[in-house]
């Protein structure tokens, strides 16, 4: 990159986003981090180097043009520059909060290796919430191909399927099991991190390019993928039904009252937003010492959310040590922010109830770091006689979740993994002709822009296998 | 959206609906279930199907008015609609000819039990039912179970009709042999029933509705102890070994929200959402 000229005094800082204070956001479930003003995305925009050689792009799932989108901003070309992104991503107000950026296009950022890399994931969120605070506009969709397309589950992986193949002339039906579209965007990720409004604002541009939505369909129950082939006219299936199953520990007394799988606690909080009982009807009782097991993502959600429900205290339990937390670096200063504690080094070995069958303590084991396993990290060994207890009356388990099986029971001839993955190829085909799968239920569990990235790619796929057909 | 196409009364505050779901119809089998969101802001409740058609492409499902979702239910009427049905859910039940079946079905439960009483005759089974209610008057179904059972008896709590609680089944199972036992209804009667049974060594089949939420397997808060082991009610069930079950964890895990349940169900009525002014 020597060979290129970077701008006079590019600052080594990012614009810092504006979000919520921690006192007050640590009680409401409003959007933590508020976005750029114009202003500020400008000034954000131009650290950018244009770098005739980006590095940014091949650190994206779904090539999004970076620097062009970026050039465009700076001119104040707002309307072109949105257009450039959607051209490779349907969902930009979502990815522009929930991506790694930072394990991604901002890793290979060239000004990064100076200071703070362009913040390109505010600045994709700055133009998509911009384009919908002005109305989302549809974009031409090529002539029908008289092809039909079923796209199982609605989730990251889904909706970017069934967007790519509306848009190309396919007809498209997405069958999704709960009663909201969304997947785990709905689910699991909590309205202060990504508003539902989004979602559904998302969502109803994919509807407006004329894909249909049904809800409340299990596929594997309601209608299988056979049949969807067979007698229900569709050409081709994309399965992103997702990895929706929780783990739990096997461990005494895990079935007592107050003890909730991570999944559990963010459905009822999230999708059926429990945090407005009794306006919503479904509840979710909190105590005042909540205590998460995991260190991943999933578990920062958990703890934030128990917290902003009243919980006077919530300690995060990770096996491993700080290091070793696989949540995001950006989500873990949040919480502790927002006053979470960790106790790293310490899982449980028990649960202990009262008389009525609900949770009042667990025991825990201490561990010490061993030789690292085959994930790389090093393993957590228990230390002997070191259990302690901690009082808790509300548990969340957050130790990760399984594929969904029920697809691959009722799939006749569909490869699976001994982890029960689908097996597919890079570009998300199966062992089936005319079947195609991404997402968490090909990769087990993962990021929702790789599902996106995966979706694409199937999306292409898809489409050339409809195109050549007969 | 679900439309309401008959609305009936089975017994005081039970309801049978029959509810368009051409989807659902066409593929729902005895012992399978559905989860029924009544509008936007609605909870996720699961409910067995008590009938399909689908020539009409309708369902049938019979409810108890007892908690705010229930009691709202009830108020809708024939030409109503409800907000999103999925299913079927659940494995369906093991229907095959067995022999001699004893079908034990209480109170709302009743109504799954006829359906399944009726796949198990077709099957060849010979079968005795027993229907059960807490009073004479919330019992229903009692002459079409008749009607198709070999023998069929009646056993309220109070004894207002029938045999005054179940204790009457140890005598009908030491004089006749069965070759497997089904029970649905109320958990307390499933475990009583499922107690006796084994003293006589006769496979028993429960249908267990822990709470669900998603009712798919992607919660787990309908987690239930069958032999020692964590089974999801919703997709390792509804159907479980009632001599294995767990029913004292299952009665308390059912309790869990419980204040929770009432004070929602109280404020509705205090803001008339029942039409009764919280009387």
């Amino acid at each position: 990159m020597a060979e290129s000229k970077p701008k006079p005094k590019i600052k080594k800082e990012a614009v810092p986003i504006p979000k919520q204070k921690p006192e007050v956001r640590r009680r409401n479930f409003n959007e933590v981090a508020l976005g750029y003003t114009e202003e500020q995305a400008r000034e954000e925009a131009n650290r950018c180097l244009q770098c005739p050689k980006p590095q940014c792009i091949q650190g994206c799932p779904v090539e999004i043009e970076i620097p062009a989108f970026i050039k465009l901003l700076r001119e104040g070309k707002f309307e072109e520059a949105i257009a450039k992104i959607k051209e490779k991503n349907s969902l930009p107000a979502i990815c522009g909060r929930v991506c790694p950026q930072e394990e991604q296009c901002q890793k290979f950022c060239v000004v990064g290796k100076v200071g703070e890399p362009v913040s390109i994931g505010r600045l994709e969120r700055y133009l998509a919430d911009w384009e919908r605070a002005k109305g989302i506009k549809v974009p031409e969709k090529a002539p029908s191909t008289g092809r039909k397309v079923a796209v199982i589950g609605a989730g990251p992986a889904g909706l970017t399927v069934a967007a790519d193949l509306a848009k190309l002339g396919h007809k498209v039906v997405i069958f999704e099991a709960l009663h909201l579209p969304g997947g785990v965007l709905v689910y699991g990720i909590p309205e202060f991190r990504l508003p539902k409004s989004i979602v559904q604002a998302e969502v109803d541009y994919i509807k407006k390019l004329g894909v249909d939505l049904k809800l409340g369909y299990l596929i594997g129950r309601t209608f299988t993928i056979p049949e969807l082939l067979k007698e229900r006219g569709f050409d081709a299936v994309f399965i992103g039904s997702g990895a929706g199953l929780p783990q739990f520990m096997s461990l005494p007394g895990e079935n007592l009252g107050g003890i909730y799988s991570a999944n559990e606690f963010l459905i009822r909080v999230n999708l059926m937003k429990a945090y407005s009982f009794p306006e919503y009807d479904t509840p979710i009782r909190i105590g005042k010492h909540v205590a998460v097991i995991g260190g991943g993502n999933v578990a920062m959600d958990s703890a934030r959310s128990a917290l902003r429900l009243g919980a006077e205290e919530v300690c995060i339990v990770y096996r491993r040590s700080r290091e070793e937390l696989p949540a995001r670096k950006e989500e873990i200063e949040n919480a502790e922010e927002e006053g979470i504690i960790c106790k790293f080094l310490a899982a449980p070995t028990r649960f202990i109830g009262d008389e009525k069958g609900w949770v009042k303590q667990m025991e825990c084991i201490c561990m010490e770091l061993g030789a690292p396993d085959e994930s790389g990290r090093r393993r957590p060994v228990p230390v002997k006689g070191s259990e302690f207890v901690m009082d808790t009356d509300t548990v969340i388990i957050a130790i990760g979740r399984t594929p969904n099986p029920i697809i691959q029971r009722t799939t006749d001839g569909l490869a699976v993994t001994r982890w029960g993955t689908i097996v597919a190829d890079e570009n998300g085909k199966t062992s089936i002709e005319s079947v195609y799968a991404g997402g968490d239920i090909v990769t087990g569990e993962a990021t929702v822009i790789s599902a996106m990235g995966a979706g694409k790619k199937a999306a292409r796929a898809i489409h050339e296998f409809l195109m050549n057909k007969k | 959206m679900y439309k309401i196409v008959a609305n009936k009364e089975l017994a005081p505050k039970i309801k049978l609906f029959e509810v368009e779901a051409p989807q659902i119809a066409e593929k729902a089998k005895p012992g399978q279930f559905i989860i029924i969101v009544i509008n936007e802001k609605g909870e996720r409740i699961p409910i067995t199907i008590a009938g399909y058609n689908a020539k009409k492409r309708t369902i049938t499902f019979a409810f108890n008015e007892v908690g705010k979702t229930t009691k709202q239910l009830g108020l809708l009427k024939e030409g109503d609609y409800i907000w999103n049905i999925t299913g079927p859910l659940g494995n369906p039940s093991e229907i095959k000819n067995f022999g001699k079946v004893l079908c034990v079905g209480g109170g709302v439960m009743i109504a799954p039990m006829l359906l399944q009483v009726k796949a198990l005759i077709e099957a060849g089974n010979i079968v005795t039912t027993v229907i059960g209610a807490r009073i004479k008057d919330l019992l229903f179904f009692e002459e079409e179970v008749k009607a198709l059972s070999h023998s069929f008896y009646v056993a309220t709590d109070d004894g207002s009709k029938g045999y005054k609680g179940l204790d009457f089944l140890k005598e009908i199972l030491k004089n006749e042999k069965f070759d497997r036992c089904v029970a649905m209804g109320p958990v307390v009667m499933m475990k009583n029933v499922s107690e006796f049974t084994k003293q006589f060594g006769i496979p028993t089949v429960v249908t267990l509705m822990p709470i669900m939420v998603d009712g798919m397997g992607m919660c787990g808060v309908c987690r239930v102890s069958v032999g020692g082991k964590m089974k999801f009610g919703c997709v390792d069930g509804p159907e479980f070994d009632g001599h294995q079950v767990d029913f004292d964890e299952l009665i308390k895990r059912q309790r869990m929200f419980l204040p929770e349940e009432r004070l929602s169900s109280l404020l509705w009525e205090l803001q008339g959402g029942c039409k009764c002014g919280g009387k």
